[in-house]
């Protein structure tokens, strides 16, 4: 049977990983086609690239990483940030990501999602949704769609808007909970599991792994068939390899990770 | 000629991105050659036909004259790999739509049911069937519980159970991996499928 994905995520700005990774004996820790690599040999089931750059220089250094670093791995890579138009997805996909994902310009446009899956292909185009709960104390849990790094609501119902992608296209949803990312809290199980049930293709659950109990629940109790991180593997607290081998001890299906080829 | 062991042209229809393909091969040490050219493709020495998308394309360019080239490129005996809808393209019809697909072998293709669930958890099975699964397998360019990497919501049913070298596991046991002669096709992307698919195209390349 299928195993479940875990996805370490870089942050990229102008050709640098943002937060730094903390690996022993890496050469360059700010050199995301090392690190991904390094990910890659070490277990990790897909790489995700986030793309923080706004200008034309850093977008231009993007696509000379991504092409580094599609002929460096050989798992899938999702790249996403900034891609609005089918010319943004097409120049990725170009570059050598096998996936690019679509947060604010989806929300823009949604017609792009669908011109975009019909030209590359559903599996290529993935949607990424930042989800707040925006409910009063007393009112029944609402979480509505943020764009713009979570500055910007746009008001959308995340659960309607993640059924609507899927209709238009979407291969998979990215789902980062606003409200969880960065604290360390683990996932909110509640968002994850509700957008798990409500569409038809793979879940990708993102914001707040602090420990691999974490990505444990994000599986088991929220069934998400894919688990983002970021800091817990860059700060070298567990290799994508540890978290395998907990997850397999608490009866989650994953690919083990492999020595290297003889 | 000692480098003329380490070639391989690339079947290129139209259909899906092709640079990982060729990028796979070339990490192992192969020259890798795009074509769409059937003069090209009937002469290549190992040939490899990738593919992702839908049936009904593929279908259109194999009624072009890039089909006759595939089925006498099969026909002259020399090693042929078929990845994806390029394992697909080998039988006759599909479900997903009309046309018809090269028919070197007899058999259909058919989707995942949208109403499985997996028989541990009980949870609904998404299609497509996206990720890293175990195939069960006796044959020599794979490893049997190997983990392959799979992106598809069809697979192929051959008339002929014998030509099923490997199978899978998605609700329903299915066929992921066909062998017969220099005909060798899987359902799943060795050129994403790490260490595992490096030792397969390794494989090909020193039949």
């Amino acid at each position: 049977m299928l195993a479940r994905r875990i996805i370490p995520c870089l942050d990229v700005k102008d050709g640098r990983v943002v937060k730094g990774v903390n690996f022993v004996g890496l050469r360059d820790a700010g050199d995301p086609v090392e690190c991904a690599a390094r990910y890659s040999d070490g277990g990790a089931d897909e790489i995700c690239f986030l793309d923080i750059a706004a200008s034309h220089d850093g977008r231009r250094t993007l696509f000379e990483i991504v092409e580094r670093t599609a002929r460096a791995i050989s798992v899938p890579l999702t790249v996403g940030g900034g891609v609005r138009e089918r010319r943004d997805v097409h120049d990725l996909l170009h570059a050598g990501a096998d996936k690019v994902s679509t947060n604010s310009g989806a929300v823009a446009n949604p017609g792009f999602i669908e011109e975009a899956a019909r030209a590359y292909g559903s599996q290529a185009i993935v949607v990424a949704i930042d989800a707040k709960r925006v409910n009063a104390a007393g009112e029944a849990v609402r979480f509505s769609v943020f764009t713009h790094g979570g500055r910007r609501d746009t008001g959308l119902d995340a659960i309607a808007w993640a059924k609507r992608v899927v209709d238009l296209g979407a291969g998979e949803i990215l789902l980062t909970s606003m409200d969880r990312d960065g604290t360390r809290d683990g996932y909110d199980i509640e968002l994850t599991r509700a957008v798990v049930h409500a569409v038809s293709v793979p879940v990708i659950a993102s914001g707040g792994v602090g420990t691999q109990a974490h990505i444990r629940d994000g599986f088991l109790l929220a069934g998400a068939d894919a688990a983002l991180a970021a800091s817990i593997f860059h700060d070298g607290q567990f290799t994508v390899a540890d978290v395998k081998h907990y997850l397999q001890g608490e009866g989650v299906r994953v690919r083990p990770p492999e020595a290297k080829a003889s | 000629m000692a480098s003329s062991s380490k070639q391989v042209t690339i079947a290129d229809l139209g259909l899906g991105n092709l640079h990982s393909v060729a990028q796979a091969f070339r990490r192992a040490g192969v020259v890798a050659e795009i074509s769409h050219d059937p003069v090209v493709l009937r002469r290549a020495e190992r040939l490899v036909f990738p593919g992702q998308g839908a049936f009904r394309e593929c279908a259109e360019r194999l009624a072009t004259e890039i089909g006759p080239a595939l089925r006498d490129f099969i026909a002259s005996g020399r090693p042929y790999l078929g990845i994806c809808l390029g394992m697909q393209a080998l039988f006759e019809t599909s479900e997903e739509s009309e046309g018809r697909g090269l028919g070197i072998f007899g058999g259909r293709v058919v989707r995942f049911a949208s109403d499985m669930h997996d028989a541990a958890t009980g949870e609904r099975l998404k299609v497509p069937h996206m990720g890293w699964n175990q195939v069960d397998t006796a044959h020599p360019m794979l490893e049997n519980a190997g983990w392959y990497y799979f992106v598809h919501s069809y697979y192929v049913v051959p008339s002929d159970p014998s030509l099923v070298t490997a199978t899978s596991d998605y609700g329903v046991p299915f066929c992921a991996a066909v062998a017969r002669d220099n005909v060798f096709a899987c359902q799943f992307h060795p050129e994403k499928s790490h260490h595992a698919g490096a030792r397969l195209i390794e494989r090909f390349m020193a039949q």
